[in-house]
């Protein structure tokens, strides 16, 4: 499972830092983007999953 | 401060007269929001001079993202002539349209983000247990008036570099500016013009003695080589008072309000603190205190209904964070939900600046709260009164404290 963040969509709600700082952080506009190439270890896959039900604007996805 | 004195006629018909300062709305929203998405998911009222309620989540995204259609010129729906310009406006950025909006929006970003804001949870700690020494030896105390109302002034002071014993001011003139909102225009300029002159001052020593703050950040701050009008910087703080106070107050209160109405949560939330991260996000859709609106800049359709250019545009958020189509149980409060793309904080582009602010006063707030008083309740549910207005959260709340534990020792 790969984690992606749409920059675009991106409004820096911070929710996705404060589920999962192990896959996600913040720069310094306080804006979310993926920690290295984005793959999601099998123990934090349920993170990952509920940093997409959590982004209020439907800016993060998983691919498999 | 003086009661306002409502002059409005009472709402008889919600789907095409109501109006968000009606004492029915005002007690109680949540069924008006449930009946209109079902009925009449935009709404209108000729109150105001015209102003559209959207009810349902997808209406009110689809409208925070239209900036084409829709300016933010002015945010707090009033009566009178809208004499504020696109696309700066009265307060920037939250008065701002694209693109002017995000050159002011990211000179502020930085001091907001989630790092840097994380770095005063011990001063709001220790401002929270103050507030708690302050309440010793009562057995009934205001859960708004005594406590979450000092928070935010006192944070927001701090930030700005304005004197932290000025909260009562700022109240007050929130209270003129934001929630009387139906008293005359004449009366509400006055109030702008003595938040102006009361920034002005200030505006102007730290002119002279610049600090580590953020009024000395604005004046030195910079949007295409050129330094940023006086005005932009007194209406920066304007945005920056209005908005960073009775809001959060808002969030505390509604918070605790819950917590005292509710036994079972009130007592979870006691056994197991790990759960707080949740119960705020919850507290937050559930409660969500703010509602922002917008002006029409052109007609345009939404949903298939037709709204007129110059009209208002409320976004009440609390209602999209009810709408069934969106939360599973919307109208249930779930402590520990773990699914909640909540919009308290709106959506696009002006998300609240000071999101992870109002997160942290909330968390330490209640955190503080509930180690002290793990136990309480309302002691008069008829007593409890709400703000009126877009900004909602309970303004008088007493409760009875069932359980106290002694103020931890001060850490060397």
């Amino acid at each position: 499972m790969r984690l992606v963040i749409d920059s675009e969509k991106c409004q820096g709600h911070n929710r996705c830092y404060a589920i999962a700082p192990e896959l996600v952080d913040v720069d310094e506009m306080g804006m979310a983007f993926v920690l290295g190439d984005g793959v999601v270890p099998e123990a934090l896959e349920e993170k990952a999953r509920l940093c997409v039900a959590n982004c209020p604007e439907f800016a993060i996805t998983t691919e498999d | 401060m003086a009661e306002h004195v409502r002059t409005a006629p009472p709402v008889i018909d919600w789907s095409t007269d109501f109006d968000h300062t009606d004492p029915v709305w005002v007690d109680n929203p949540f069924p008006i929001w449930d009946d209109l998405r079902k009925v009449c998911p935009i709404a209108h009222s000729d109150r105001y001079n015209g102003v559209y309620l959207p009810t349902r989540h997808q209406d009110v995204a689809a409208i925070a993202y239209d900036t084409d259609h829709f300016t933010s010129k002015a945010v707090i729906v009033s009566n009178g002539e809208i004499l504020a310009e696109a696309p700066i406006g009265g307060a920037p950025p939250i008065t701002s349209d694209p693109p002017f909006h995000q050159h002011a929006r990211k000179l502020l970003l930085p001091a907001f983000g989630p790092k840097l804001i994380e770095a005063l949870r011990p001063s709001v700690e220790a401002l929270c247990d103050q507030l708690l020494d302050d309440m010793e030896g009562r057995d009934v105390v205001d859960a708004a008036i005594d406590y979450a109302q000092h928070i935010p002034p006192a944070v927001i002071a701090h930030m700005l570099g304005l004197p932290i014993e000025d909260g009562d001011l700022f109240r007050e003139f929130i209270h003129h500016t934001i929630v009387a909102i139906d008293a005359p225009q004449e009366v509400r300029i006055e109030w702008f013009g003595k938040v102006d002159e009361y920034l002005d001052k200030h505006i102007n020593d730290h002119r002279d003695n610049p600090r580590d703050d953020l009024i000395s950040y604005l004046l030195n701050a910079e949007i295409f080589g050129q330094k940023l009008s006086h005005e932009h910087v007194r209406g920066t703080c304007v945005l920056l008072l209005v908005a960073g106070i009775d809001t959060t107050w808002s969030g505390i209160g509604a918070s605790l309000f819950h917590l005292a109405s509710n036994n079972e949560d009130r007592n979870r939330l006691a056994r197991e603190p790990e759960l707080l991260p949740l119960a705020i996000e919850e507290f937050l859709r559930a409660y969500a205190p703010v509602t922002m609106a917008r002006v029409v800049k052109e007609d345009v359709t939404i949903n298939g209904t037709e709204l007129k250019k110059d009209q208002w545009c409320l976004l009440p958020f609390p209602s999209a964070n009810r709408d069934p189509e969106q939360f599973v149980d919307a109208d249930q409060v779930i402590i520990d939900r773990a699914e909640n793309r909540h919009a308290a904080f709106g959506l696009g582009i002006h998300r609240c600046l000071g999101s992870n602010l109002a997160r942290l006063e909330m968390s330490v707030a209640v955190e503080r709260w509930m180690k002290r008083f793990p136990d309480f309740i309302l002691e008069d549910p008829s007593a409890v009164r709400w703000a009126a207005g877009q900004v909602r959260g309970p303004r008088v709340l007493p409760v009875r404290i069932l359980e106290r534990n002694e103020a931890s020792p001060v850490l060397n």
